[in-house]
């Protein structure tokens, strides 16, 4: 007989608003503490200790508008952070600051969250969806340089971008985007010659969020229906549906494979967390805790595989923090 | 004398001389007067001889004799059987009731019963003896027998050998089987028992009747006034025979009776559990655990903590009686493949389904239990109170969108309960605002509102009316009382489309389709169509749809829809002012009068209605809107449809006269083409009135 789904292993609480991003950073030694950040609705970026589940300190940046991206660049003291104030703040975290040190004003009013992609020690890539509807804009970090502006054809009526994720092979090869529209399609682009390489229609209602793995050249998508839809990349560089997910209610707010590629998370609009194992969807477990929608899931990136931690936030103003499948 | 008589076994001779005899019908009372004689030997000579008795008179002794001299009767009828003659045992079958009935089966049967054991063991005819001998027994002395049969036999299949098919075959036997020595006594020792419900079991003619007796154990084992009322020993023996009986059932049969075991067992388990001796709600406990057991073989099954029991009982009563209880729950639970089997054989197949995973698929994630994933569903309210406090006070937009969706049919459903608030629902229906975006959220609306007005119309068409004329309301809100009154008086006043879709389809020819190519069948349908195609029909009768008809329920409301809404149209409010600038809620006004006036026909209020309508019409006919005079048009044109002649004529003629002069100016000077014809349709309705005069 299966076992009853696991209980969080502790749940924080004092964002006093809906969490709506997640990163971890627990990758560092000690004495370093293994930390959360946690952007919320009320403007706040929240770091948590791990190890006190308190908040350390409250970074208020974005002028009280809803934080709804946060990332780490090269560890727990530059941190991204993105906003419905159309700006993306870069801050210093080191040494006890809460400083801004860098800001880029999208002019984006949308909520499509960055990615970010390390290229070169120092250097990093940022795609935001741009100030024109259905743009993206890569950027440069930290020199604020645009790398490329990818516009879909005229006509191709994609609408916003929703989700955007930069990929590289490895290390030296080209970056890719891969970006989720309005429209239900998912569209991979080549950002030295800023052209489509492959389009996909994989919903019939907006791509909420998506993710990739680089080694399997197969992805995830989700919308607000009821299906997850699971597409590969072939050696042209086509994206193809691989096979389609039903799911028991409809609306996914984010899908996140997890580092080691094993298993992903997806926090559904029905309160509920769904893990599924990553090479053959199979429906693993469904965590229910929270009472209102799941914004967020992230995967923590301990050292130690048996440390390994699954955040969620969700609208009820709470992160559960989960400890599921460690052990392979 | 007697003594040497008996010794050389006259009495076989004389029994098998009476068999023989009966064969040929000797004479009852000779035979009477035998088998007195017989049977009661002992006691005559006892009573003669007093105290000088010889000792092969002693009972011990004599019927021991009797019956071996009643197994050598029966040795010479099974030869003159295989022989071929024919002989009755009927005498042998007296002798052995009267006996057993004197109280002497012990005796007797001692000697009977293990000879007919050996002799039947594979000797059919021999079987065929002795079931003979017992059925006829007569019926008086039935119980004797068979009680003294199922003590004695060892096992049940020699009882099964010995007895056959009697109880199915014997009303007295069957009684004595499955009702007396399991409900009404509980002497029996568990070995009688044994006997007998597997004798029970052992055909399948009996079988029927095994499963009779459960039910009937268990009726009474789950009675709460037997637990009450009947001693424990009995409820153990009670106890005891459901189980022997549960160990006998086969699986068709288990699963045909699943439910009634179910139902039996919970409703015993909950009076035995509820008694205040703990003997007795251990026996609850065991028997339930048991049946439990043999009906969920697959999943969770009841437990008890039954181990710790059976020492206690053990303790109380004879070892014995427990230890044969207890190998009988294990027997149970052995023979039915349960829990602790199966649970060992689980964790093997888990372990090994592991293993399997680790080396094939490297897939080695065992998922949790997803059981309670299911369909996230807001419900609707299902009380008319809980929409209106879900529409006015809820946070929760799902919980008011499902509300929003389901409230027509809920008023529909509803009709008094909807009375009862509709004035409240009127309102809150009226300033309902859109929250979330549904789908459809006006037609929604309004059809809720129709809804409202058509279950309760007096009073809300009341308010709604007065509301048409109130301050601060929106120019959609006022044209959407408009609507929804057009609306409702539609519905009211055609009763058979009240919320149903039209024509339910009832009554249309039916065409028979004969079935399959039967050639016999076919020639008859082409005679048959060959015929039609020849004869003439003068009359096809009656082919129609006959359509369901009701009364007129906007008669009685009519004038609660139209007059209100007539009165104070010339009286201007601040926000709202029908003859200045809201000329356009003017026009729907018009236009939702003319409407009210044509439903309006057949009722009583119909000729006031035209008569106010003639006079409003009269004085708005110069207003500079087109859409305005359109309206009034269409008002006349409906007075003229709707109010009798009798009566336009009768009562109406100066109006009538005037609105013609009007119609007359229309036609010729009016700009808008559709007012121009509008006039000249009236005048023409006109035109036929006056022909009718």
């Amino acid at each position: 007989m299966a076992l009853p789904p696991p209980d969080p292993q502790f749940v924080l609480r004092g964002a006093s608003a809906a969490v709506h991003t997640l990163h971890f950073s627990c990758g560092s030694q000690e004495p370093d503490v293994p930390i959360l950040f946690s952007g919320s609705e009320n403007g706040f970026v929240h770091v948590w200790n791990l190890k006190t589940h308190r908040v350390d300190t409250a970074l208020d940046g974005h002028g009280r508008k809803s934080v709804y991206c946060v990332e780490t660049m090269g560890g727990k003291d530059r941190l991204l952070s993105q906003g419905r104030d159309q700006r993306i703040c870069l801050w210093d975290l080191a040494e006890g600051r809460t400083s801004v040190v860098d800001s880029v004003f999208t002019e984006n009013v949308g909520f499509c969250r960055c990615s970010l992609l390390k290229v070169a020690q120092g250097r990093w890539l940022m795609a935001m969806a741009a100030r024109a509807l259905e743009e993206v804009q890569v950027l440069e970090l930290p020199s604020k340089t645009s790398v490329c502006t990818l516009k879909p054809e005229v006509g191709a009526k994609l609408g916003m971008p929703m989700c955007l994720k930069l990929w590289q092979l490895n290390c030296g090869s080209q970056p890719l985007l891969l970006a989720g529209y309005e429209d239900g399609s998912v569209v991979l682009w080549n950002l030295s010659m800023g052209k489509a390489l492959s389009q996909l229609v994989c919903h019939q209602e907006p791509v909420m969020s998506l993710d990739f793995d680089s080694e399997k050249a197969k992805g995830i998508s989700g919308s607000s229906e009821k299906v997850l839809s699971i597409w590969s990349l072939n050696e042209q560089q086509n994206l193809q549906v691989y096979k389609t997910h039903k799911l028991v209610n409809a609306g996914i707010s984010d899908i996140t494979i997890r580092p080691d590629k094993k298993i992903l998370a997806t926090a559904g609009w029905d309160h509920r967390i769904r893990i599924f194992g990553w090479k053959k969807m199979k429906p693993l477990a469904v965590l229910d805790y929270h009472t209102a929608t799941v914004h967020c899931v992230s995967f923590s990136d301990h050292k130690n595989p048996s440390e390994r931690l699954l955040a969620a936030g969700s609208k009820d103003h709470r992160i559960s923090i989960w400890s599921i499948y460690t052990q392979t | 004398v007697l003594e040497q008589f008996l010794q050389e076994g006259r009495i076989s001779a004389l029994m098998w001389e009476v068999c023989q005899q009966q064969a040929q019908a000797g004479s009852p009372e000779v035979q009477e007067a035998l088998l007195n004689k017989i049977v009661c030997l002992p006691d005559h000579v006892s009573n003669k001889l007093q105290g000088k008795n010889p000792p092969v008179f002693f009972p011990q002794n004599y019927f021991p004799l009797l019956g071996g001299a009643i197994i050598q009767v029966l040795q010479k009828i099974s030869d003159s059987l295989r022989g071929g003659l024919d002989c009755s045992i009927s005498f042998v079958s007296h002798v052995l009731g009267k006996v057993c009935v004197h109280g002497r089966q012990k005796e007797i049967l001692s000697v009977l019963v293990p000879r007919l054991t050996d002799l039947t063991k594979s000797d059919c005819i021999w079987q065929r003896i002795c079931w003979r001998l017992v059925e006829c027994v007569p019926d008086r002395w039935m119980e004797a027998v068979v009680l003294g049969f199922v003590q004695r036999a060892p096992g049940a299949d020699t009882l099964s050998r010995l007895l056959g098919n009697l109880v199915v075959k014997n009303k007295k036997a069957q009684f004595v089987v499955t009702q007396k020595v399991l409900l009404l006594q509980y002497c029996h020792t568990t070995a009688v028992l044994q006997n007998l419900l597997g004798y029970l079991s052992l055909d399948s003619l009996r079988h029927a009747l095994l499963i009779k007796v459960l039910q009937e154990l268990l009726e009474t084992w789950g009675s709460s006034s037997a637990v009450k009322h009947s001693p424990p020993e009995q409820q153990q023996y009670i106890s005891k025979a459901i189980l022997i009986c549960l160990s006998h059932l086969k699986e068709p049969e288990i699963e045909s009776c699943r439910e009634e075991l179910l139902t039996s067992m919970m409703e015993g388990v909950k009076c035995h559990l509820d008694s205040n001796l703990p003997q007795i709600r251990r026996l609850g406990m065991i028997v339930a655990e048991s049946i439990s057991s043999k009906i969920n073989t697959d999943g969770p099954v009841l437990k008890f903590q039954v181990k710790v029991i059976m020492k206690f009982v053990s303790g109380v009563q004879g070892l014995e009686e427990i230890k044969a209880l207890h190998q009988m729950i294990q027997g149970i639970i052995a023979s039915s493949n349960t829990l602790s089997g199966n649970k060992g054989r689980q964790q093997h197949f888990q372990k090994e389904r592991i293993s399997i995973y680790k080396k094939q698929f490297d897939d080695d994630l065992i998922p949790y239990d997803m059981s309670e994933d299911k369909e996230l569903k807001t419900k609707a309210p299902v009380y008319i109170r809980d929409c209106i406090e879900v529409l006015t006070g809820s946070e929760d937009v799902d919980k008011w969108e499902a509300t929003v969706k389901a409230l027509e049919t809920l008023v529909r459903k509803n009709p008094a309960a909807t009375r009862e608030v509709s004035m409240e629902l009127a309102k809150i229906l009226l300033h309902l605002e859109e929250k979330t975006c549904i789908e459809g959220f006006v037609e929604l609306r309004q059809r809720a509102q129709v809804a409202v007005l058509t279950t309760d119309p007096i009073p809300v068409a009341k308010y709604l009316t007065s509301q048409f004329y109130s301050l601060n309301y929106s120019l959609r809100q006022r044209v959407d009382i408009l609507d929804v009154l057009v609306l409702a008086a539609q519905e009211l006043s055609y009763p058979k489309s009240r919320g149903k879709t039209k024509h339910s389809g009832a009554q249309k020819p039916c065409i028979q389709l004969l079935p399959g190519s039967d050639s016999s069948k076919d020639w008859r349908r082409i005679v048959d169509e060959r015929i039609k195609s020849k004869t003439r029909r003068f009359a096809t009768g009656q082919s129609q749809v006959e359509l369901a008809s009701g009364p007129n329920e906007f008669n009685s409301v009519a004038g609660h829809f139209f007059f209100p809404l007539i009165q104070h149209f010339d009286r201007p409010l601040t926000t709202f002012d029908l003859l200045g600038e809201d000329y356009f809620v003017l026009g729907r006004l018009v236009h939702t009068l003319a409407i009210l006036m044509y439903l309006a026909v057949n009722t009583v209020a119909v000729t006031a209605m035209g008569k106010a309508l003639l006079e409003f019409v009269w004085a708005l006919r110069f207003h500079t809107d087109s859409y305005v005079r359109q309206g009034l048009l269409s008002c006349i044109s409906s007075v003229l449809l709707s109010v009798p002649a009798e009566r336009l004529l009768e009562d109406m003629t100066e109006e009538l006269l005037e609105a013609q002069s009007w119609l007359g100016d229309v036609v010729e000077k009016d700009p808008d083409g559709d007012c121009r014809r509008l006039a000249l349709q009236n005048l023409l309705l006109m035109e036929n009135l006056k022909k009718k005069l």
